[in-house]
């Protein structure tokens, strides 16, 4: 009878480099596409689509987001409005520019309005950003695929 | 004298528990903060208070764009310069702006015609911007033709 062979007694080890290779480009993925902005973000806002809709070239001077629910809630930031009440928080604005040296008119008003909100809302708020001297608004939609 | 001692010849090992331990923790965090956003893009629309949108339209092709809508906020009809119907058919407006522009971009964004878009009150955003894509332009293949520049809407009517 043959004897039997011993078994090794070293440690097993597994070749890691494969899989950390792997996890360092995937955490290289998730880094570079993260967006930390929470700015112009809103869960509650679904944004109409179209097929002209591109990336704006360059980025916009002094932007100032309103997110327009469906329901007529303006979200400023972490505020929230209705048309009615938002002046008080776009004076906050204005001030902000004129101590940059700015005015209204150089500020951009980023609209982003759900899909479902009644077009007369956005006009309502157009015309209230207008009566404090805003000009130039940015209607911000989804690109279509 | 003193000879230093030989060196065993074993491979030298890293020990990898706790870099493995922190590179699971980043990715397991970015996995959980990352969100998928659609691409977004913008219309400008330049409208100061009781005035047209910079220069005067010059071309003698103003558009008055006009939506109406159903009670549930629908689109019911699409009129141009109150003469034109053109029911709910986008594609039929966005020939007849074509025809109007002769296809051409205007040589500025400041110039060219201007589109007055007047909506009934409870008519669903999602069709003012398709009224918005179907006066501004037309996509061939992945290139966007600019047709009209310049929009800006009329006074908001009252709700009913």
């Amino acid at each position: 009878m043959r004897p039997r062979k011993k078994f090794d007694t070293k440690v097993a080890e597994g070749d890691m480099t494969a899989m950390i290779d792997m996890v360092f480009q995937l955490i290289i993925f998730f880094m570079v596409l993260i967006n930390f902005s929470q700015d112009d973000q809103n869960d509650k806002i679904k944004l109409p689509s179209s097929e002209l809709a591109k990336p704006a070239d360059a980025p916009l001077t002094f932007p100032i987001v309103l997110h327009l629910d469906s329901t007529g809630a303006i979200y400023v930031g972490s505020e929230v409005a209705t048309v009615e009440s938002v002046a008080p928080m776009l004076r906050t604005e204005i001030q902000l520019l004129v101590s940059r040296n700015q005015s209204a008119k150089d500020a951009n008003i980023v609209i982003r309005g759900h899909k479902n909100t009644p077009g007369g809302l956005v006009q309502d708020l157009i015309k209230k950003c207008q009566e404090l001297g805003f000009e130039k608004f940015v209607l911000r939609v989804r690109e279509e695929v | 004298m003193k000879f230093a001692s030989k060196r065993g010849n074993e491979k030298a090992e890293l020990q990898l528990t706790s870099m493995i331990d922190v590179i699971f923790l980043l990715l397991i965090f970015f996995v959980m903060t990352f969100k998928i956003a659609a691409q977004e893009g913008d219309f400008n629309v330049k409208m100061p208070i009781g005035g047209g949108a910079g220069a005067q339209d010059t071309t003698n092709i103003p558009i008055k764009l006009r939506l109406r809508a159903s009670a549930e906020g629908e689109l019911a009809e699409i009129v141009v310069n109150d003469s034109l119907s053109f029911g709910n058919d986008w594609q039929k407006l966005r020939a007849y702006v074509l025809d109007l522009t002769g296809g051409n971009a205007p040589p500025t964004p400041e110039e060219g015609p201007e589109v007055e878009i007047d909506l009934d009150y409870n008519l669903r955003y999602e069709f003012v911007i398709e009224a918005v894509t179907a006066v501004t332009g037309q996509r061939i293949g992945d290139d966007v033709k600019r047709l009209v520049e310049r929009i800006k809407f009329a006074p908001p009517r009252k709700a009913k």
